[in-house]
């Protein structure tokens, strides 16, 4: 009889993907791509992809800004608003630019404010899987 | 300069830009980005019929 303990090991190792080999391009690409977005799949000269991503997460983060959207500061209160710096924060560039700016520090006083709130915590977070595409890219994960 | 968007038009901005970001990120070859972006955004599309419907039951 086998040795169940064994078996695991050997199933763990066949599974097992082979490590990628870290290059300066897979540190890179998301962390540019994360600071401005789109520019993690630019400069792996993704041009079309990267412009559409970059149009999308800068006209939604925009809009939000327009209709009065609120821009969470980092905060350790109300569990909702950690959760809503995480989500403005993936904007990177543009949510350091916001701060620096002093956009979105408005109460959010009325429904269409409320769109724009969820305008900027979803550019932030779609810019994270934006970054995270760039990553994948960069190692040869996607073509 | 204050934006106005309606419930309606509001959630097709927001469909139209998160489809165009799924799609690019999900798959792999842009035929299948193209395919996956338009599902998605048909996707958020009918959901905010149902849901719109949805609560107009409820309400009655």
């Amino acid at each position: 009889m086998a040795n169940p303990t064994s078996k695991n090991e050997v199933v763990a190792t066949t599974t097992k993907s082979p490590a990628q080999p870290i290059s300066s391009l897979s540190v890179l690409a998301p962390a540019i791509g994360w600071l401005v977005p789109g520019a993690g799949h630019l400069i792996q000269r993704r041009w079309i992809r990267g412009l559409l991503l970059m149009a999308s997460i800068l006209i939604m983060f925009v809009l939000g800004l327009l209709m009065q959207g609120h821009v969470y500061q980092p905060n350790g209160g109300d569990i909702l608003d950690i959760l809503g710096f995480i989500g403005d924060f993936g904007a990177g560039g543009l949510y350091i630019l916001s701060q620096a700016a002093g956009w979105g520090q408005s109460a959010i006083s009325h429904a269409t404010a409320d769109y724009g709130t969820k305008y900027l915590i979803v550019a932030g977070l779609l810019n994270f899987i934006s970054a995270a595409d760039a990553y994948h890219i960069a190692i040869g994960k996607k073509p | 300069m204050t934006l106005a968007l309606s419930h309606f038009s509001a959630a097709l901005l927001f469909s139209l830009f998160a489809s165009v970001v799924f799609g690019i990120t999900q798959r792999n070859i842009p035929r299948e980005q193209f395919l996956y972006g338009l599902y998605c955004f048909a996707m958020f599309l009918g959901g905010v019929f149902v849901a719109g419907w949805l609560m107009w039951l409820l309400r009655r």
